[in-house]
C-alpha cells in the first residue's frame, strides 16, 4: 500500500495556543506550513483557560519580570530551570502586547492600559504581598486569546489541518525528526507529512486522572508519540491539581475568583487558608492551596452529605463587579452546579489541571535527550512549546497564568528556531522506507483484533488507578500498587478492540488511538512518581514528611534533578536543574512558604 | 458562464431603508384613514366617494398603494432570491413582478382619479 | 437526580455502511451524576462505540458538540437531561451536510465565518506597548467575542438553509460587527463595503432564532441590526 506524501517546510501538530503562536512566526516568516489539530483549532482546550497570563507590566501597581521569576521559581519549589524562567519572564510583556495589538479584547484600567488582577503565588518585591499581574479578558482569557491567535494565523493565510489526527513521529536511522504520519478523521486515510521541522504542541493528558478539568481531547497524542519514537519524557511526576473544580463536574473555577477577592471556606464557615498560609492565604501556590482542602476534607471538616468538598465564597463582593469580571464563572455555577455564586458558595474540590512535566526541550523550543553522554542533546528537526512541553519552567508546581504564558513564550521561540534552522537551509532528508509502518500496523491491529479490551472499559481502569494512587497526597506503598496496576492496565492498552469498522469519521478508531497515547503517559506519571522518594510541589508523599531536615519533605541534596522517564524499558533516569540564570544572579535555594 | 458562487453586488441597503419607510408610510396612512372614516362615518356610496373626493386624501391614497407595491417588490424579489436558483427564470420572474406591480400603479392611480 | 432509564431516538449514518440515514430508538441508564446530555451520550458511546458527535471541553466553551436536540439547537454539554422530554431526539445540526451521525461537514459555516475577514485590521506601526483603549470602548466588545463558533445560530437560521453560500449567516455578522466596534480597528468602511449586498448582510429578516438558540446567550440579530445603523449613518 502506497501512503501518499505531502511536503512541508514545517509540520505543528496541535492548534492550540502554543501551536497557533509558533505558526504565525512561521507563516509570518513565509515558510511553507501545515498545522494539524484533532479539532477546529478554536475548540482546543487553551479555550478554557480562564483567569489570565502573566507578565509584569506594572499597569496597576510596580512590577517586575525579576519578581516574576522569583515567585516562579520558588513556585516551582526549585525544579524548574532558572535559564527558562528567565527567558520567560523577561519575554512576558513583549508577548502579552503582541496578543494585544493581534487584537485580543483585554479589559482596560480606567486610562486604557490593559486590565491586570492578583493571582495565586504572584507577589511584589520577592515574596512579600500578593501582586496584580494576571491579565485578563473577565474570566475568559483564554478563549479570547485563542480566538486572536487563530485569527492572527487567518490573516497570515497559514495552512491548517482540520480534524486530523497525528499518529506518529517519524524519525530516521540518525535520530532526526522527519514528520509526522497522521490520520484524515472524515475519511480515515493516512498520509505521510514530510518536514524540515517538526513541532509538537499537543496539549497536556489530564485526560489519564479520573477526576481532570481537561477537554476529552486532552490525552497526550504529542507525548505517545514522542515516547513511541524513543524520546524520555521530563518530570512526569508532576501534575498540578487545582484546588478549585466543581465538585462531581470537575469543571474549573478559576483562580482570578480568589484573585477577585473569594474566600474558602470549610464546614465551620471557617477561613482555613489563613492557618495554612497566613501572608497569602487563599492566593498561597495552587499545590499549596490543593493540599490544604484534601487536609481539611481529610480532617473531616468538608461539606455536603459526604464532606467531600469545601466552599468558594464570593457572596461578600459587589454582584456586579462578579458579572462585570467573573461573568463565565456565574454561568458554571449554576449549569454545573445549580449555584447562584451571588448567593451562595460554590462546592470546590482539588482537580486534575495540568501537566507540568512533558517533552524536555531547551527554552529555545528545541526538543533535547539524552546521547553519548549529553544529557540535553538536541534531537535534529524536532520542537515542542506549550503544556506537552517541559522546558522546564514550572518545575515541581507551576504557577497560576504562567501556563498561557508559557505557550505564548515557548510557541513562539519554537517557531523562531524552526525559522531559524530552516533558513539555515537544509533539504527534506530522505524518509526511511518504513516511515508509516508502525502506523499503519497500529491501525490495522486496533481494526481487525478480536476479544481483545474495550476501550471505554480500559481507560476507566487508568484513570481510577492514577487517581487512587497519584492523587494530592502520594503513599510510597500505593504508588509501589500503582505501578504493578497501571503496567497491568498497559497490557489491555495494548490489545485494544473496537466494534466501529468504518472508515468514515470512526471515532471509537480516534479514541483507541488516545488510549495508546494516554497510557504511556499514566505509565510514565507512575514509575516517575514512585521513583522520587521526596515531597516537592505537587508530588507530596508520607514517607517524606515535613522534618526540620526537610522542610516540607523536600530533598534538596538527593532530588534536587530532573526525572527522565525512557519509555523504551521503563527506566528512570535523572538531569540536573539548571540553578544558572541567563543574565542575573540565581533564586538561591529556601524554604518554601506562602 | 463559469460556476461559481458571486456576490458583492454593493446594493441591499437602499432597498432596506426603503422597506422599513415604505412601511411607516402605510402605518400613518392607515391610522389617518381609520380616523377620517371614524369622523366621516360614510354609509352609503356617495359618502365614500365624497371622502376620496379630496385631493389630499386621493394623493394619500396613491402614496399608500407606491408603498405598498414597492415595499412588495422588495418582499417578493427576496422569495424569488431565496428559492428561484436558475438565473435565467429568476430575472424573467423579476420581470413579470415588476411589470404587475407598475400595473397595479397604473391601475390605482385610474381608479382614484376615475372617481 | 437518581438513577433512571432514558430514552433516545438518534439520528444514524455510516456512509459506510448505510444506504440512507435512519432514526434509530436507544436507552440508556444513567447515574445520579450525569446531568448534561453528554454525559449520556458518553454512556451510549460505551454501548456502542459508533455512535458518532463531536466533543472536547464538556464546558460549553469549545464549540464542539452542538447538535439539534429535540428540534432545538444546542450544546449537549450545556443541556440538562432531565429537563428534556422523553424521548430525546437528536439529530445533526439542519442545513449542512451530514457526515456521519451528529456529525456535519461545517466548511460552508467557516468559509462565511472567513469572508468577513475575522482578524483585527490596523495598519499603524505597532507601538511599544498595548494601543490604548478606554473601558467604555472596551465594553463595546462583550456579547460579541464571547462567540465559540458552535453554529447553532447559523444552522436554525432559515435565511442560512437558503443560501448558506451567500449568506454570510449570524455567527459571521456577529463576528463582522465584533471588528467594525473594536476601536482599535481601521476597516471599517471596507468591513461595510464587504456587507453592502443583498444576500451578505440583508438576507437577515429578523427571524431572531439565532438569539433563541444560542448557547452563550448573544445577540446576533443586535448585531445585524448595528451593522445596518452604520451603513445608514455612512449612506445619509
Amino acid at each position: 500500500m502506497s501512503i501518499p506524501v505531502l511536503k512541508f517546510d514545517a509540520v505543528i501538530v496541535g492548534a492550540g495556543g502554543a501551536g497557533l503562536r509558533s505558526a504565525i512566526q512561521l507563516s509570518e516568516a513565509g515558510l511553507k506550513t501545515a498545522v494539524l489539530s484533532k479539532v477546529f483549532p478554536t475548540r482546543s482546550h487553551t479555550v478554557a483557560a480562564q483567569g489570565g497570563v502573566a507578565a509584569s507590566l506594572g499597569n496597576s501597581e510596580q512590577d517586575h519580570w525579576t519578581w516574576h521569576m522569583y515567585d516562579t521559581v520558588k513556585g516551582s519549589d526549585w525544579l524548574g530551570d532558572q535559564d527558562a524562567i528567565e527567558f520567560m519572564c523577561k519575554k512576558a510583556n513583549e508577548v502579552v502586547v503582541e496578543l494585544e495589538h493581534y487584537g485580543m479584547p483585554f479589559d482596560r484600567t480606567d486610562d486604557g492600559k490593559i486590565y491586570q488582577r492578583p493571582f495565586g503565588g504572584h507577589m511584589s518585591n520577592f515574596g512579600e504581598k500578593p501582586v496584580r499581574r494576571s491579565c485578563a479578558a473577565a474570566d475568559r482569557t483564554g478563549h479570547a486569546m485563542l480566538h486572536a491567535m487563530y485569527q492572527r494565523n487567518v490573516k497570515a493565510n497559514t495552512q491548517f489541518f482540520v480534524e486530523w489526527m497525528a499518529l506518529d513521529l517519524i524519525r530516521d536511522e540518525e535520530g532526526h525528526v522527519l514528520g509526522v504520519t497522521a490520520m484524515e478523521m472524515e475519511t480515515g486515510q493516512i498520509v505521510i507529512f514530510h518536514a524540515r521541522a517538526t513541532i509538537f504542541a499537543t496539549g497536556g493528558a489530564g485526560r489519564i486522572f479520573y477526576s481532570s478539568t481537561n477537554a476529552f481531547i486532552n490525552t497526550g497524542d504529542g507525548l505517545g508519540m514522542a515516547a513511541r519514537a524513543g524520546i524520555p519524557l521530563e518530570d512526569m511526576e508532576f501534575w498540578q491539581f487545582h484546588p478549585t473544580g466543581v465538585a462531581g463536574a470537575g469543571v474549573l473555577i478559576t483562580e482570578g475568583v480568589r484573585g477577585e477577592g473569594g474566600i474558602l471556606r470549610n464546614s465551620s464557615k471557617e477561613r482555613f487558608m489563613e492557618r495554612y498560609a497566613p501572608n497569602a492565604k487563599d492566593l498561597a501556590s495552587r499545590d499549596v492551596v490543593s493540599r490544604a482542602m484534601a487536609t481539611e476534607i481529610k480532617e473531616g471538616r468538608g461539606c455536603g452529605v459526604n464532606k467531600d468538598y469545601v466552599l468558594l465564597d464570593i457572596t461578600h463582593l459587589d454582584p456586579a463587579t462578579i458579572m462585570k469580571r467573573l461573568p463565565g464563572i456565574h454561568e458554571i455555577g449554576l449549569q454545573f452546579a445549580g449555584v447562584d455564586c451571588l448567593k451562595e458558595p460554590l462546592p470546590v474540590v482539588p482537580t486534575c489541571h495540568y501537566q507540568m512535566g512533558g517533552i524536555p526541550t531547551h527554552y529555545s523550543g528545541r526538543v533535547v535527550m539524552p546521547k553519548d553522554g549529553d544529557m540535553s542533546s538536541v534531537v535534529p528537526g524536532f520542537y515542542a512549546g506549550g503544556e506537552c512541553a517541559c522546558a522546564s519552567v514550572h518545575g515541581a508546581n507551576r504557577l497560576g497564568t504562567n501556563s498561557l504564558l508559557d505557550l505564548l513564550v515557548f510557541g513562539k521561540s519554537a517557531g523562531d528556531s524552526a525559522v531559524e534552522d530552516l533558513k539555515a537551509g537544509k533539504a527534506h532528508r530522505d524518509l526511511p522506507k518504513d516511515a508509516a509502518d508502525k502506523s499503519l500496523a497500529r491501525i490495522s491491529a486496533i481494526d481487525n483484533r478480536k476479544g481483545g479490551a474495550n476501550v471505554h472499559e480500559t481507560r476507566l481502569a487508568m484513570q481510577r488507578t492514577m487517581q487512587d494512587h497519584a492523587g494530592v497526597f502520594r503513599f510510597g506503598d500505593m504508588l509501589k500498587q500503582g505501578v504493578s496496576k497501571i503496567l497491568e492496565v498497559e497490557k489491555a492498552a495494548r490489545q485494544l478492540e473496537i466494534k466501529d469498522k468504518s472508515m468514515a469519521w470512526n471515532t471509537a478508531r480516534t479514541e483507541a488511538l488516545e488510549m495508546e497515547n494516554l497510557i504511556e503517559v499514566a505509565k510514565a506519571t507512575m514509575i516517575s512518581a514512585e521513583a522520587r522518594k521526596e515531597s516537592r510541589g505537587a508530588h507530596v508523599r508520607d514517607d517524606a514528611p515535613d522534618t526540620a531536615e526537610f522542610p516540607n519533605g523536600r530533598n534538596d541534596k538527593e532530588w534536587l534533578k530532573h526525572t527522565l522517564f525512557s519509555p523504551v524499558d521503563n527506566s528512570i533516569s535523572y538531569k540536573p536543574v539548571n540553578m544558572q540564570p541567563l543574565t542575573v544572579e540565581p533564586v538561591e535555594l529556601k524554604t518554601r512558604s506562602y | 458562464m463559469i460556476n461559481r458562487i458571486v456576490v458583492g453586488a454593493h446594493y441591499g441597503l437602499k432597498d432596506w431603508i426603503a422597506q422599513r419607510a415604505t412601511a411607516v408610510i402605510m402605518a400613518v396612512y392607515s391610522v389617518l384613514m381609520a380616523a377620517v372614516l371614524l369622523i366621516v362615518r360614510p354609509s352609503t356610496f356617495e359618502a365614500w366617494q365624497g371622502v376620496f373626493a379630496n385631493g389630499v386624501i386621493k394623493f394619500l391614497t396613491f402614496l399608500f398603494f407606491v408603498s405598498l407595491f414597492y415595499h412588495a417588490w422588495i418582499g417578493i424579489r427576496d422569495i424569488w432570491m431565496d428559492y428561484v436558483k436558475p438565473t435565467g427564470l429568476r430575472l424573467t420572474l423579476h420581470v413579470v413582478t415588476i411589470a404587475a406591480l407598475v400595473g397595479y400603479t397604473a391601475w390605482a392611480a385610474a381608479i382614484l382619479w376615475r372617481l | 437526580m437518581s438513577k433512571r432509564m432514558v430514552q433516545f431516538s438518534i439520528y444514524r449514518y455510516d456512509p459506510d455502511k448505510d444506504d440512507a440515514p435512519y432514526m434509530q430508538d436507544i436507552s440508556v441508564e444513567l447515574e445520579p451524576t450525569d446531568r448534561k446530555l453528554l454525559d449520556a451520550l458518553t454512556k451510549l458511546k460505551a454501548k456502542d462505540d459508533a455512535i458518532s458527535y463531536r466533543r472536547s471541553c464538556r464546558e460549553g466553551v469549545c464549540g464542539s458538540d452542538a447538535m439539534n436536540i429535540n428540534g432545538k439547537n444546542g450544546l449537549a454539554c450545556l443541556t440538562d437531561i432531565d429537563s428534556l422530554k422523553q424521548p430525546i431526539v437528536l439529530r445533526p445540526l439542519p442545513g449542512l451536510p451530514v457526515i456521519r451521525d451528529l456529525i456535519v461537514d461545517m466548511t460552508q459555516f467557516f468559509k462565511q465565518y472567513h469572508s468577513i475577514k475575522p482578524y483585527l485590521i490596523n495598519n499603524d506601526p505597532p507601538p511599544e506597548r498595548e494601543r490604548l483603549q478606554s473601558p467604555e470602548d472596551r465594553e463595546e466588545l462583550n456579547g460579541l467575542y464571547e462567540c465559540i463558533l458552535c453554529a447553532c445560530c447559523s444552522t436554525s437560521c432559515p435565511s442560512f438553509w437558503w443560501n448558506p453560500d451567500k449568506f454570510v449567516g449570524p455567527a459571521g455578522l456577529l463576528a463582522a460587527y465584533r471588528f467594525i466596534a473594536d476601536t482599535r480597528d481601521q476597516a471599517t468602511s471596507e468591513r461595510l463595503d464587504n456587507l453592502e449586498d443583498p444576500y451578505r448582510l440583508f438576507r437577515c429578516h429578523s427571524i431572531m432564532n439565532c438569539v433563541d438558540v444560542c448557547p452563550k446567550g448573544l445577540n446576533p440579530t443586535k448585531a445585524i441590526g448595528k451593522i445596518k445603523d452604520m451603513m445608514v449613518a455612512r449612506a445619509v
